[in-house]
């Protein structure tokens, strides 16, 4: 029970009026009761309950369906109707192939080197900067804000070609790190960060700087503590986004030792698509350890979403 | 803590200062300038960098025959004239449309069924909900290669459609259907997002208008039409929004489902897929593609306000 309440903290830290905060006090432990306290009928459960494994069926099943295949070995028939829901024989034989096949493990480390690297950048730059447009004072501070919210408004897709040719200016296509450059430090980050430090009473602030505290210690032992929730969505975002990016990665990777995961996986759809065996293991590679990161820490994900949506 | 003798302001957040292990960094640290600028210095060299100059350069490159090797000169509008007698373009913008048209009233309406559905604390819903939201931590990739296996003419749901007697359907190979199966996955990606954007705006409709309109016997499909859409209205029109800039923009499911050329006879290319196939490579149009990335920004432009005065509209 006490995950439910959890989810129900979260929900209330994404809303942004405050109110109402106690009528999970209202709900007893082992009855099922609606939000009002009110015991629900049975068949409104039943009817719940079936449908919430019907939804289930549909948003899960692809992913089960798709691990079944890669367990499933040459001999079985993957294609067989009715189907076969469970592999007769679980094997990790294509988990092998795949990696004879595309050299799956150097992309995964690619794309975990972009994906942690992209986690640190945004993490610095956007808490910095976030906390010279909160707090800091000086000319051009405007500026500076609307510079960054200009920034976020404009649709990437609409600019990838342009990237694409700064960075060969730059010398760094076909480069991981011309992969991380143009997202490493997102204006959405800053703003959130900014967003984050606003929030926060100044008068501690204040107090330390009249204590003698520098800007950098103020920032670091003061304010930066106390956005660390902020700070944490921020990381998971960037890691997620970084390691699902396809497109800005499809572009500017044109060296297949460089490729990251997700091109990779398209590289191997496009040479191997009749393999389907071979397909879903490289796809169960790709997508387990995002599932398993969520699974730990679904909070910062769902609590992402509200600030994402509200402020974007 | 030896390094703590550097530190000359008393420690007000005793606390706080142990999350940070530094050493001998804060010697140095005290002597950085503290201007503002240097805070705000990465971020906006980042940013003018990679977005906003390729922004304006996008703007500019879009009067020019720019390629990729080739600097090229200023052409006027003469893109522009291309543009309206080159049919990929106008199948592009018209899959672009469509692609609007599908996916946003699905994703402005399930999402908020699927909140309701999820919205009482019924034991185990944190795990339904978990669930749900799965399909957007996977990469789109990832998405889109799990369900041209489940489409496949061989794949799962024919071989249930056979089995149930319809028959082999063939979702990735006709033109039509390639499209709308694009559509279909890119709703299921979506789902679980936009579901727990919808819970949070839920949980602010007063419940005494639920009780109030129970008890003047409205029912369950009234009570939906009346409370809970008109509270969550705002909500709605973010999500159309946000939905609706993004599927103008698709891409990678159209790519990954209809393959690099779009489909039978590229009838399945997307504008943003038609940017990066006239864009790329070593003969890239670059300034070609440039025009086309300015549809997309005038078109993504024209959606947001479209959006935000239809909600000015029903506010008033």
């Amino acid at each position: 029970m006490s995950t439910v309440t959890e989810t129900r903290e979260t929900e209330q830290a994404t809303r942004k009026t405050e109110g109402r905060t106690g009528k999970s006090g209202a709900r007893k432990r082992g009855r099922i009761t609606d939000e009002n306290g009110r015991r629900m009928p049975v068949w409104e459960i039943v009817l719940r309950y079936l449908l919430l494994l019907a939804v289930l069926a549909l948003m899960i099943g692809p992913f089960l369906w798709q691990l079944s295949t890669s367990l499933k070995g040459p001999h079985e028939n993957i294609f067989s109707s009715p189907p076969e829901f469970l592999p007769g024989s679980p094997t990790l034989h294509n988990y092998e192939r795949v990696a004879d096949t595309i050299p799956v493990w150097d992309y995964a480390l690619n794309s975990l080197k972009v994906a942690a690297a992209n986690v640190v950048t945004n993490c610095v730059g956007a808490t910095l900067a976030g906390y010279a447009l909160a707090r800091l004072r000086y000319r051009g501070r405007r500026a500076a804000t609307i510079v960054f919210i200009l920034a976020m408004l404009v649709p990437v897709e609409g600019i990838i070609i342009a990237q694409f040719t700064t960075m060969r200016e730059l010398g760094l296509n076909n480069t991981l790190i011309g992969v991380l450059l143009p997202g490493c430090i997102s204006a959405l980050n800053v703003l959130l960060m900014r967003n984050a430090f606003l929030n926060l009473p100044y008068e501690i602030e204040e107090a330390a700087y009249v204590d003698g505290a520098n800007v950098w210690q103020r920032f670091l032992r003061i304010a930066l503590p106390a956005v660390k929730g902020t700070l944490a969505v921020v990381a998971i975002f960037a890691f997620m986004g970084a390691w699902d990016d396809f497109l800005w990665p499809l572009i500017v990777l044109s060296d297949p030792d460089r490729f990251t995961l997700t091109i990779g996986l398209n590289y191997l759809h496009g040479t191997f698509a009749n393999d389907e065996r071979l397909v879903a293991a490289g796809t169960v590679i790709a997508v387990l350890p995002l599932i398993v990161l969520f699974g730990c820490l679904q909070r910062y994900f769902f609590r992402g979403v509200g600030e994402g949506a509200v402020k974007g | 803590m030896k390094s703590s003798s550097a530190v000359t302001a008393p420690r007000t957040a005793a606390t706080a200062s142990r999350a940070v292990t530094d050493g001998p960094r804060k010697r140095i640290r005290r002597q950085l300038p503290s201007s503002p600028w240097l805070f705000a210095a990465p971020g906006l060299l980042i940013v003018g960098i990679f977005i906003l100059y390729p922004f304006v350069s996008t703007l500019i490159n879009s009067f020019t025959d720019k390629r990729t090797l080739i600097p090229g000169e200023f052409v006027g509008l003469d893109n522009f004239r291309e543009l309206l007698h080159d049919d990929m373009f106008w199948i592009g913008l018209r899959n672009s449309t469509l692609y609007i048209l599908g996916v946003v009233p699905a994703l402005v309406l399930l999402p908020l069924l699927l909140a309701m559905l999820v919205q009482k604390h019924i034991p185990g819903i944190t795990f339904f909900r978990s669930a749900f939201y799965t399909p957007v931590v996977a990469s789109i990739v990832v998405v889109g290669l799990i369900w041209v296996w489940m489409l496949d003419e061989r794949g799962l749901v024919n071989a249930v459609l056979e089995a149930v007697g319809v028959g082999s359907v063939g979702f990735l190979s006709d033109q039509w259907l390639l499209l709308l199966s694009a559509m279909t996955v890119t709703v299921w990606k979506g789902l679980g997002y936009y579901m727990i954007i919808y819970l949070a705006a839920l949980a602010n409709v007063p419940r005494e208008l639920h009780e109030a309109a129970a008890v003047d016997g409205a029912g369950a499909v009234r009570r939906f039409l009346t409370v809970t859409v008109p509270a969550v209205r705002s909500t709605m029109v973010l999500v159309a929004a946000l939905s609706s800039v993004a599927a103008f923009k698709v891409f990678s499911e159209v790519y990954l489902m209809a393959g690099p050329n779009g489909g039978p006879a590229g009838e399945d290319t997307t504008l943003v897929m038609l940017v990066q196939r006239v864009g790329t490579g070593l003969t890239g149009r670059v300034g070609y593609a440039s025009a086309i990335s300015v549809v997309v920004f005038v078109v993504t432009v024209a959606l947001m306000l479209l959006v935000l005065r239809a909600d000015r509209k029903e506010d008033a």
